[in-house]
This record gives C-alpha cells, sequence and structure tokens, in this order.
C-alpha cells in the first residue's frame, strides 16, 4: 500500500500531461481550449484529494457521522470551476472573432498571414 | 479527445469526461463540487464548444506538427511534478497539513457560527464570501468580454459601413 499513497498525484500529474501536450501540440485553436480544460482538471484532482481523510464522509454535519474530509478544497475548486468557464467562455469568443478576421482557426495558417 | 480531428467528436468526449470527473468527485466526499462539474462543466462548457464549433468548422485541418518537443516538454514537466510530490502526505492522511489548519475549525464551529450544517455553503457564503464576490467579478468581466468580442465591436464595424455609405 505503501508504494500506492501518493497515486492520487500521479494521476493528476498523467492528466496535466496530456493537457500540456494538447495545448502546446496542436495547430486548431479549439483544440488548444479542449486542452487547458483536461490541464485544469488536473488541479481540480490534485486540490480535491487533499481534501479527502481516510473513512470521511462529504462535510454536512449530521449526528450519524464524526470523520469529515476537508470542505476548504471543494470551497476553492468550486469557485475554480465557474472561473474555469468563464475563461474557456473569453477563449472561445477569441476563436470565433479570429475566425471572424482571418477565416480560420489554424495557428500556422494565421501566422502564415501575418507574415504577409 | 486530443487526437481526435473531429472537432464535434472532440467536445463530446470533453462533455462525457467531465460527467465522470462528477463521478469522480462524489466518490471523493465533494458532493458539492460533483453538482457544479455536472451543471457548469458537463452541461455549459459542452454548449459553449458546440457554439464556438458551429461558427468555426467542425474539422481541424492540420496533424499536429513537430509533436516530439511538446511530448518531451509534457513529459520533463510531468517528472519534475513527480519528483515534488514524494514529499507530500499520503492520500487519505488525517494527519496531513491540510487537515490541520483552518478545516477542523470550520466542521466543529461551522454550523453554530453560521447556522448552516453545509460545512461547504458555509464557507462559501460566510467565511470566504469574499472570494465568492471576486468569483462574480470574474464571470461579469468574462461576460462583458465576451459581448464586446462578439456583439459591440461587430454593431460599430456596421455603423462605419453605414457612416461611409452616407458619404458616399
Amino acid at each position: 500500500m505503501e508504494a500506492l499513497s501518493h497515486v492520487n498525484y500521479w494521476a493528476a500529474i498523467v492528466l496535466a500531461m496530456i493537457g500540456l501536450y494538447a495545448v502546446i501540440a496542436p495547430s486548431n485553436l479549439i483544440k488548444k481550449l479542449i486542452g487547458l480544460g483536461i490541464f485544469q482538471s488536473a488541479i481540480f484532482l490534485i486540490y480535491i484529494t487533499a481534501g479527502k481523510v481516510e473513512g470521511g464522509t462529504a462535510p454536512i454535519i449530521d449526528a450519524g457521522h464524526a470523520v469529515y474530509s476537508n470542505p476548504l478544497p471543494h470551497v476553492l475548486i468550486l469557485t475554480a470551476i465557474v472561473v474555469a468557464v468563464s475563461t474557456l467562455a473569453v477563449g472561445l469568443a477569441l476563436t470565433v472573432a479570429i475566425k471572424r478576421d482571418y477565416g480560420t482557426v489554424e495557428e500556422d495558417e494565421i501566422d502564415e498571414q501575418d507574415r504577409r | 479527445m486530443v487526437s481526435l480531428r473531429n472537432l464535434l467528436a472532440a467536445a463530446l468526449v470533453l462533455g462525457i469526461y467531465s460527467l465522470v470527473m462528477a463521478a469522480l468527485w462524489v466518490v471523493l466526499d465533494a458532493v458539492d463540487v460533483a453538482f457544479t462539474e455536472a451543471a457548469v462543466g458537463a452541461g455549459v462548457t459542452t454548449v459553449f464548444m458546440l457554439l464556438a464549433i458551429a461558427a468555426t468548422g467542425r474539422h481541424e485541418k492540420i496533424a499536429h506538427r513537430r509533436p516530439w518537443l511538446p511530448i518531451l516538454i509534457s513529459l520533463a514537466v510531468g517528472g519534475l511534478l513527480v519528483y515534488g510530490t514524494l514529499d507530500l502526505p499520503a492520500f487519505g492522511d488525517p494527519e496531513a497539513p491540510a487537515q490541520q489548519h483552518v478545516g477542523p475549525h470550520y466542521i466543529e464551529q461551522g454550523e453554530a457560527e453560521t447556522g448552516v450544517p453545509n460545512i461547504v455553503t458555509a464557507v462559501l457564503a460566510s467565511y470566504r464570501g469574499f472570494d465568492t464576490l471576486g468569483e462574480v467579478t470574474v464571470i461579469f468581466t468574462a461576460g462583458i468580454g465576451v459581448l464586446l468580442m462578439l456583439g459591440i465591436i461587430r454593431r460599430r464595424r456596421h455603423a462605419a459601413d453605414d457612416d461611409a455609405r452616407d458619404r458616399e
């Protein structure tokens, strides 16, 4: 069990690596935003697993339970999810505006048009 | 979803992924986060994605160029992060520093101090109310930004066109 005690962090790191790759590699701007979403969910996973207590339950006070998971990371990530959607909306709006002005959402083609 | 060339499929897979994450939050005791993820992450995000894809085209034209550099960067960052986790407390450890700070105070005193049995709600609306105010500010700013980029700028351009036509 000792070897698996940090597996939650490693799962989040694998997600972060996939997200990072998906932000850098694709030329398509929408694809990059999807990568950003994966990366963000990796951060959420780190926070929520850090708040988990062995044998704990959801932090809603109830006479039948004594051990609760830490509520603070839940609050922070609740806020972060909403902020993530806001940033995604701005990113998508930028992409639509780029499509309108350049006629494409592929980064390579945009670069080419800028060089001309 | 990273390798799918059809963006519509990628967006739908992202929505399903978000729903699976919501189930995972329930398992990890974060029921409020699960609500938000299912409603906002799986619902609103997917709608935004589909709207944007409808406006920009559903096919990715170019395959990932030079994939080795991004793979190398991801692996390097991942390796550094794994090295960083070695000092972190084990999963579920009740003695972890994160579990010793303000968390116990919220759980023990939260109901008496705020009158709300759901501690996440108590922290969100009472103890960290200013955080929530900041969050609302961010949403407001993002909404204004989206409107500016999609609506008002376009209207101005039309107005400029009209002015030009009037001058002729």
